[in-house]
């Protein structure tokens, strides 16, 4: 079960009736707070709800409109007798988050779904031993009938934990802020089962000492049959329910506008948001802030235009001041479009010369270099032999003619914070290695790559999800959410996709005719 | 210019009357002309309504017959000779130009220009 949640910061005061409020706190109770998110190697999602208005819904409407409303509305502040403060609150998940080691948090969710999972599995193999254990005697003998149903019990015993293995098993790769709902569902449902069979099984066999073993061992058959179909159930919510694509989302990122379209199907607001982070790693380009600003000479022209001096002392003319300054600004010719033309056509003339420049002296740079055939060493010479070097020792070599050539180039493109000489001469070492050619070499500079190629993977990465419905909510026309980090977010935005109807239409194949458009001209 | 399927053809003619000129062994009239049932009424230069299928004159050679005798570039034979030259193929419209038998085509042709000096002169 992920209790992850970070209600930080989160007023509590909200527009939401009482009784959902109720709800919502006895359920807050439980969830430990997150101070900081970055795990190992894993993502943490948390949610961080913008601020809500201050007035709760039971506060008393007014039958006519009153123009005063701000002055005469009593906002109901949440002390109340049978709901908790926002200051107990965060006590209350201050003490739960003290009490708990903090590595042990991460393995709540996967250790108790790993205890019930063996739980469940022992449960028909109890089954059967108990009554051998405790009243062998008294058993009826059960012969054949028995034993096929024991291997049946073994193999579907078998099925079960490969392929719990197999679907279950796995490294979580998020934190969500709320819990995955249909997870917690199928746990809930497992464990009422299991618990209900028990139940049964101590009232009925138990305690009156059943004495048909048949019955017993069919007993712990249909609890194996139970706990495949509700795996196949947990296969078909978890893994198969969202795979038909229903919506499509505009991913759009707030810095530099690269914008990204992926269909994604029936999910809840937290799991679309870990789909589209996972594919924001591989497809967006790295997000470089040295590329955004308008140069500092064109947007400075703007401002010297008028020096405003201000006459009087009274305070009350600064707002006719500054309208008066921007209309001014305004009525004079605007020349800055100009600039930025002519600064983006230099900018770009620099950096295809030095692309050019770096091109050529990659190129020149690889002939230098050969692999070593085997049998160079029986015809070269012994007088001139060739000292023969590892990737590491000629990469270094050719480096040295290159390298000018390439600093210039990534300084034009400021690029130059996202590769050091110990990256370049590592990824010519790995070129060279591939027998690959200076095109392949360069193909890391010349265009900026993923986000992923930049990564360094020891670190999780910390994203808050910040939106105006609980997460938890299934995806609908127009909902939009965004992803925040530290210096830009992704904004996200949910439309369906369009209903197709297909019709049909026959082509005989023979029905494929063509005519001459003639024009011709005779002379008379 | 174009026909209305059903309707009578109404349009002002006028009427060329052109001496074959012998040049070797061949009767020549001097002009070239494009068009006709079978042909591609799209691409023809001269036609207002881009379907109309009829008999255009292309070309006309300087100092020759047709020139002499009135006939002037985009005109639109409407008969030759009586023989209806509206709805013919283009090879048709050929043979009945260069009849070996005649001497003379009399052909009636109508331009835009006639149209707009008759409704000229009825105002």
């Amino acid at each position: 079960m992920d209790n992850e949640s970070t209600y930080s910061g989160y007023s509590y005061k909200s527009s939401h009736s009482r009784s959902s409020r109720k709800h919502r706190e006895r359920r807050d109770r439980h969830r430990s707070k997150t101070r900081d998110g970055s795990f190992r190697g894993e993502k943490s999602v948390v949610i961080q709800a913008p601020g809500e208005s201050l007035l709760d819904a039971d506060s008393p409407r007014e039958d006519d409109r009153d123009d005063n409303w701000g002055e005469t509305t009593t906002v109901v502040t949440g002390t109340s007798v049978d709901s908790i403060s926002n200051e107990d609150l965060t006590r209350l998940s201050k003490d739960l988050e003290d009490s708990l080691p903090l590595g042990c948090r991460r393995y709540i969710s996967p250790a108790l779904g790993v205890v019930l999972g063996l739980i469940s599995l022992i449960t028909p193999l109890a089954f059967l031993a108990i009554p051998q254990l405790l009243w062998r005697d008294s058993l009826d003998p059960c012969g054949t009938p028995c034993e096929g149903l024991y291997i049946s019990l073994a193999f579907k015993l078998l099925i079960l934990l490969f392929s719990t293995w197999a679907l279950f098993l796995r490294p979580a790769r998020a934190t969500l802020p709320r819990f995955f709902v249909f997870r917690c569902l199928l746990l809930a449902l497992v464990f009422l089962f299991v618990a209900s069979y028990w139940l049964f099984y101590g009232v009925r066999v138990l305690e009156p000492r059943e004495t048909d073993y048949r019955g017993i061992v069919g007993y712990a058959a249909s609890l194996v049959d139970a706990l495949l179909f509700i795996q196949y159930l947990a296969l078909v919510l978890l893994e198969v329910r969202h795979l038909q694509p229903a919506f499509c989302l505009k991913v759009v990122r707030s810095t530099d506008g690269v914008s990204r379209f992926y269909n994604v199907g029936h999910l809840s607001i937290q799991r679309a948001a870990v789909c589209v982070l996972d594919q924001y790693y591989s497809d967006f380009p790295v997000y470089n802030p040295a590329l955004l600003n308008l140069p500092k000479s064109i947007l400075t022209k703007k401002m010297s235009a008028f020096k405003v001096y201000n006459l009087e002392n009274s305070t009350n003319n600064s707002t006719g001041q500054s309208r008066a300054m921007i209309a001014a600004a305004a009525r004079r010719r605007d020349n800055s479009h100009n600039e930025y033309y002519y600064e983006e056509a230099e900018v770009e003339r620099k950096v295809r010369k030095r692309k050019a420049r770096l091109v050529v002296a990659v190129e020149e740079a690889f002939t230098h270099i050969r692999r070593h055939q085997e049998e160079d060493a029986a015809t070269s010479s012994p007088k001139h032999p060739r000292e023969l070097m590892d990737p590491r020792e000629a990469a270094q070599a050719i480096f040295a003619p290159m390298a000018r050539a390439m600093q210039k180039y990534l300084r034009a493109t400021r690029q130059q914070t996202y590769h050091s000489m110990e990256s370049i001469i590592s990824h010519l070492q790995f070129c060279i290695t591939h027998n690959m050619t200076p095109r392949a070499f360069l193909e890391r500079y010349l265009a900026p790559g993923p986000t992923l190629q930049y990564l360094d993977n020891n670190r999780g990465r910390q994203w808050t999800l910040v939106s105006e419905e609980p997460v938890t909510a299934s995806l609908r026309q127009g909902q939009v959410f965004s992803l925040r980090r530290l210096d830009f977010s992704l904004v996200v935005t949910v439309t369906p996709l369009p209903f197709l109807r297909l019709a049909e239409e026959f082509i005989d194949p023979k029905s494929h005719k063509f005519v001459m458009k003639l024009q011709s001209e005779t002379s008379v | 210019m174009s026909f209305v399927p059903g309707q009578p053809v109404t349009a002002v003619v006028q009427r060329i009357e052109i001496q074959k000129l012998r040049q070797e062994e061949n009767l020549i009239l001097g002009f070239s002309i494009g068009g006709g049932i079978d042909q591609d009424p799209g691409q023809n230069p001269f036609s207002e309504d881009k379907s109309d299928k009829g008999i255009y004159v292309t070309r006309i050679s300087s100092g020759g017959p047709a020139e002499l005798a009135g006939l002037r570039i985009g005109d639109k034979i409407m008969q030759v000779n009586g023989w209806d030259m509206t709805m013919v193929t283009h090879d048709d419209a050929r043979k009945k130009l260069t009849k070996k038998k005649e001497d003379v085509v009399r052909l009636l042709v109508t331009r835009k220009s006639l149209e707009e000096a008759i409704q000229m002169m009825s105002r």
